[in-house]
């Protein structure tokens, strides 16, 4: 019970009773929706000192009373009217427009919808020009000084990048091979071709697998790493702090990261080959009781000796690739939290697509090389 | 006058770094509490402690006569919508707009119809003083005055009783302190508010507060502006009566 009504001839008296907070207000609500006007004229209300009234019970109240006068009644209160409701008064006069909507999506409009991508897209690209000529400018101006390179930094992003990353590298550059490997068993037992199991698996971790690999799980932890400690750098203005004390951000920010996932990234590469290759040999053993030797001797005839420097001279462009959108898309960042999620994960996706994508390429040159 | 925050024998350490040690501190409704202290003297941690985000060892924090240390998570959260906070650089949620950064205490804690939403967090925009076109910005347009003031326009979002201020006017120009201070003091009359308050602002102080708590060597003596102005405790004596406070004129030693 919030209010209690009494009928005086054409006159209604209501009178509040107990809380009318922000929490009550359902039940005020429904209560006051149970009320009708029917009949009178006039509505006095009386709001005794023990009410605890709030703001929002107050604003109930006052939708209630309008509907009242528009029903034609006229209001009064017994005594003052409380202090909320003339604050509520002074404070929402003299409004111009209605509530601004609290989400307000406007109506999906085709040509300036188009014109608006385009323009986006234009501007995107031309950010990204800036930002990979920046980043051109800065390397060349760096090499001109092995303390501009910042040793120390590129080290600690070969160790963050690199050494920390090789157990999880080892460990699906292994599960994967040995799957790869029972696979292609499974299938080339059919034809007695098991030692052609060898051939599959040293091409292709060599060639393909090891370093397609290690380039995804490499921009699942550290392109996204990238994106989102520049990201947050830059919504702290840390990177505005940087410019501003005249140290190009570039500098210290992207080309220590690009630098040492570069690095990095061929490392990885051969660590990934070896992993793999064991674990082709412990599966050959194992379910095609492949001797050691003979594995060993299958794998010197399958390769070529470019077919492990195929496979490793992509890794540095995958670093580069990751590196560069990582952090990109981290120097992108503005204003919100949401957007820092948003970019960090433009990052990780488009690190991979561009990976795929390069490695594509490479397939293509190599094919026309005839390597 | 009851008590409406109360701690007793707080005791806060981190690793071996001892932070409070035995605080008292007492609210009483209605007042506007001012706690000063060196930087590192604790005030935030006591801040966080009354507002249940950091568990103290020992100690017990009363809000309105309940113990926030013991109560379960469900409880608390009937109590958190009593009481308002800003943080020292806002904290307004930067995805959302400052309407929308009102809105969402009314969203989880009350249940409102879409229309009551809109008016109610339209009215506490209003209320801080800020114009409406602000009310539709994301929290990175807005000025560092605007910012607190939204700050506020959250805190009051559910019309608590109890408003805990960290910092509120650090880093505004003075006459956009004064301001707020003024906008504080209007919305306390109008709305019955208790204020406890963090500020390092002298002026804010002499403005607002009734009365002032100092944490010294990990304990808190607090007093009235005259009785605290006139402790002769050094520290004190420095903070009050130091270049900065003389303009203020305030009681000078021993009064």
């Amino acid at each position: 019970m919030h209010l209690s009504l009494q009928r005086d001839g054409d006159s209604l008296e209501v009178e509040l009773i107990g809380s009318w907070r922000g929490t009550d207000l359902p039940a005020i609500d429904a209560e006051l929706a149970s009320q009708s006007f029917a009949g009178a004229s006039r509505l006095v209300v009386s709001v005794p000192d023990s009410v605890e009234l709030d703001l929002a019970g107050a604003w109930t109240l006052r939708e209630w009373l309008k509907s009242a006068e528009n029903a034609g009644l006229t209001v009064e209160f017994a005594g003052t009217a409380p202090g909320q409701f003339a604050l509520i008064e002074t404070t929402l006069a003299g409004r111009k427009h209605p509530a601004p909507p609290s989400s307000s999506e406007p109506a999906f409009e085709p040509v300036s919808a188009l014109g608006k991508q385009v323009t986006r897209r234009v501007v995107a690209l031309q950010y990204a020009l800036d930002f990979i000529g920046r980043s051109v400018i800065t390397w060349l101006r760096a090499c001109a000084s092995w303390h501009r390179l910042r040793p120390a930094s590129v080290a600690r992003h070969i160790y963050e990048t690199g050494i920390t990353a090789i157990p999880i590298v080892s460990l699906i550059a292994f599960l994967i091979t040995v799957i790869i490997a029972y696979i292609a068993a499974q299938q080339a037992r059919e034809y007695g071709a098991e030692i052609f199991v060898v051939d599959i698996v040293t091409v292709g971790v060599l060639r393909e697998l090891g370093v397609l690999l290690t380039a995804i799980i490499v921009a699942g932890r550290s392109g996204s790493a990238f994106a989102a400690e520049i990201g947050a750098m830059k919504l702290n203005e840390e990177v505005d702090a940087l410019h501003a004390i005249g140290v190009e951000p570039h500098e210290v920010l992207v080309l220590p990261r690009v630098i040492g996932l570069v690095v990095a990234m061929p490392l990885l590469t051969v660590i990934a080959d070896g992993i793999g290759l064991t674990g082709g040999a412990i599966l050959c053993k194992w379910l095609l009781d492949m001797p050691l030797p003979l594995y060993i001797d299958r794998v010197q005839d399958a390769i070529s000796p470019t077919t492990f420097w195929v496979g490793v001279i992509k890794a540095p462009v995958f670093g580069l690739l990751i590196a560069l959108s990582g952090t990109y898309r981290g120097l992108q960042v503005r204003d919100s939290s949401r957007e820092l999620g948003r970019l960090t994960t433009v990052a990780v996706v488009q690190s991979i697509f561009l990976v795929i994508f390069a490695n594509a390429l490479f397939a293509i040159a190599f094919w026309q090389l005839d390597i | 006058m009851e008590a409406l925050v109360e701690v007793r024998g707080l005791v806060n350490r981190f690793g071996s770094q001892i932070v409070h040690d035995g605080l008292d501190m007492t609210v009483e409704r209605g007042e506007v509490f001012g706690i000063v202290g060196g930087s590192g003297s604790g005030k935030s941690v006591l801040l966080r402690s009354i507002l249940g985000l950091q568990r103290p060892q020992a100690g017990e924090v009363r809000l309105n006569g309940r113990d926030l240390t013991r109560l379960s998570v469900q409880e608390l959260k009937v109590i958190k919508a009593g009481y308002g906070v800003t943080f020292q650089q806002g904290a307004l949620f930067s995805s959302l707009t400052v309407l929308q950064n009102v809105q969402l205490p009314m969203l989880e804690h009350l249940s409102l119809s879409p229309r009551a939403l809109d008016e109610l967090a339209l009215l506490k925009v209003r209320l801080v003083g800020l114009p409406d076109e602000a009310a539709r910005k994301f929290p990175a347009q807005l000025s560092g005055g605007m910012i607190k003031r939204a700050a506020l326009a959250r805190a009051l979002a559910l019309d608590p009783g109890l408003l805990m201020l960290d910092e509120p006017t650090a880093g505004l120009d003075p006459i956009s302190a004064a301001a707020f201070d003024e906008l504080l003091m209007d919305l306390r009359e109008q709305l019955g508010l208790t204020v406890i308050m963090i500020t390092h602002d002298l002026d804010t102080i002499f403005r607002t507060c009734n009365r002032v708590g100092v944490i010294i060597d990990r304990k808190m003596t607090s007093d009235t502006l005259a009785g605290i102005s006139g402790n002769p405790h050094p520290w004190i004596q420095a903070y009050f009566h130091g270049e900065r406070a003389e303009r203020f004129g305030t009681p000078s030693h021993g009064t």
